[in-house]
């Protein structure tokens, strides 16, 4: 099993993100804390198998944004990255 | 209720020994491998184990000091957060009382801190007399990558997530503080026996 | 670019199986009838929810295989070795089941003809679904932008869609289909066989110059190689969007 086994893209959080957003998200922009870098939602690298999701980013693996949920309550974790941009 | 869809049973195994499962999980059979991040690979002369603290003096063994402790063969069920459990895995690894035997401390409470930058915290009580383990190898391999190899931290008694994968050392505290998993809204114990799976449980 | 949507909130509904149809020994596809679904945008994928009589719950995402032009919802499903989910819609799902979905979910990766061409559409097994469903677009939408699908599968048994395919190539302004088997090949084969490299895309794709819109689709570790070697054949890596399955293709 190597590394790409584990993850997929955020195109899988589109699902999550549109029961707390109302705009489409995997479209939104998200700027790196650590590289700078800045791409769209569905570009980044997802791990989706995990108590929660983690975004990470595709270009220096490091965290964007953690995803948990109980029930009907999100918390969004936004550490690491700079700016989300949305619609 | 959401619809309930004909026939479909999932991937659960029938419960044999339903006294062994806390409430809420299922069994399985395979080994799922969790992930919040690419699998740390770190090579051997560069590994090491560190017990660090503000109020205590700092060890670190190597990997070939640390193989060199006694180990044991543990045999226990494990379960995971997200439902499912399995019986009567089996490991080998240095205990954490082995360790702690060199560190003089009045600590409360550890974090344990990984290659990857993953932590969770723990109580000390829970870590000792036996119930926690340094694990290298899992059903009689060494320990895989994905699984958290070269060595994992091994908590039995509590929610899976408290082992923490490619652990590299604890730091002992005088309070407790949230690790990764409990900063996002995890437990700050982890008991499955009790469901405390998400803060407030 | 298509500007991002303002969705309003994500239901669950229930969609009713009125047909299935068999691609291949492992593949299914899954014709739904969907009450007052809002249409989607080829690329797009719905999440699928089965319940048990106890309430244990699995969830899946799939890929819509139906352009937005039909009014019925297509899904395509592999069977998974281990899946729980997949195996129960290739093997227990009958017509006049009803399907927990939700959807259509996705913006990032998605063509609308509009967005116009050259398209670029490089596939790994079960990724073909969500392009297919931009050829079954492009097909009826005009004029159509100029359009060429690279497609790697195990053998031709296993080629999703494989007559269709066919028959769109073979129209005036089909698209190029270019089929690379990595496993096995029939006899006579001419075509490639091995799985995609620089080498083929390189022989295979448009220059840099002519700026395709390109969605490679498939397990991770083929898009990661498909498109890392687009961009070192000079592709602009905001041209090319992914959309990424996971380890086994869905």
């Amino acid at each position: 099993m190597d590394d790409a086994d584990l993850r997929v893209d955020g195109n899988a959080l589109a699902g999550v993100l549109g029961e707390v957003f109302v705009h489409e998200m995997t479209s939104a922009r998200i700027a790196c804390d650590g590289c700078g870098a800045v791409e769209p939602i569905g570009a980044e690298h997802a791990y989706m198998q995990a108590p929660g999701i983690v975004l990470r980013c595709l270009h220096c693996e490091d965290l964007l944004l953690v995803i948990t949920r109980r029930g009907g309550r999100y918390r969004l974790g936004f550490k690491g990255s700079r700016w989300l941009q949305i619609g | 209720m959401a619809h309930v869809s004909r026939g479909f049973r999932g991937k659960r195994v029938d419960q044999r020994d339903e006294s062994r499962l806390p409430p809420g999980q299922y069994l399985v059979e395979d080994f799922p491998v969790l992930s919040a991040g690419p699998t740390p690979y770190t090579s051997l002369e560069e590994w090491s184990f560190s017990i660090t603290g503000d109020a205590s003096e700092s060890k670190t063994w190597s990997w070939e000091e640390f193989k060199a402790l006694p180990s044991e063969d543990i045999r226990t069920d494990i379960h995971c957060v997200t439902k499912w459990s399995k019986l009567d895995t089996s490991w080998e690894g240095v205990s954490i009382d082995t360790l702690l035997e060199e560190v003089e401390h009045d600590a409360t409470h550890v974090l344990a801190f990984c290659d990857g930058g993953y932590t969770t915290n723990l109580p000390l009580e829970d870590v000792v007399d036996g119930q926690a383990w340094i694990a290298f190898a899992y059903d009689g391999e060494d320990l895989e990558p994905e699984h958290g190899g070269p060595a994992r931290l091994l908590v039995p008694h509590l929610y899976f997530w408290k082992s923490a994968k490619w652990v590299r050392g604890l730091r002992l505290m005088d309070g407790d503080e949230p690790g990764f998993w409990e900063t996002y809204g995890y437990h700050m114990y982890g008991d499955p026996w009790r469901e405390q799976r998400y803060s407030g449980d | 670019m298509a500007r991002a949507a303002v969705l309003g909130r994500l239901n669950w509904r229930l969609g009713e199986v009125v047909e299935l149809i068999d691609e291949t020994p492992r593949v299914r596809s899954i014709v739904l009838d969907v009450p007052d679904w809002p249409g989607h945008r080829a690329g797009q994928h719905v999440d699928v929810r089965l319940t048990a009589d106890d309430g244990y719950q699995a969830q899946r995402s799939y890929s819509i295989a139906s352009a937005p032009e039909d009014r019925r919802v297509t899904l395509t499903v592999e069977r998974l070795p281990d899946g729980e989910v997949s195996t129960y819609l290739v093997d227990d799902l009958r017509p006049g089941d009803a399907l927990e979905l939700r959807g259509p979910i996705g913006g990032y990766f998605a063509w609308e003809a509009a967005m116009g061409g050259p398209l670029l559409l490089v596939a790994g097994g079960s990724g073909i679904v969500p392009l297919m469903a931009m050829l079954r677009h492009r097909a009826v939408s005009v004029p159509p932008a100029a359009a060429r699908l690279i497609y790697s599968s195990r053998m031709w048994e296993e080629i999703i869609y494989r007559d269709e395919l066919e028959r769109l190539a073979g129209q005036p302004d089909g698209p190029e289909v270019i089929h690379t088997l990595t496993r096995a090949q029939p006899p006579g084969w001419t075509g490639y066989a091995r799985r995609v490299d620089s080498q083929m895309l390189a022989e295979t794709v448009w220059s840099p110059s002519s700026m395709p819109a390109t969605f490679v689709c498939g397990p991770t570790s083929f898009v990661e190689a498909v498109s890392h070697a687009l961009v070192l054949l000079g592709h602009e890596a905001k041209h090319i969007k992914t959309e990424r399955f996971g380890p086994t293709g869905g």
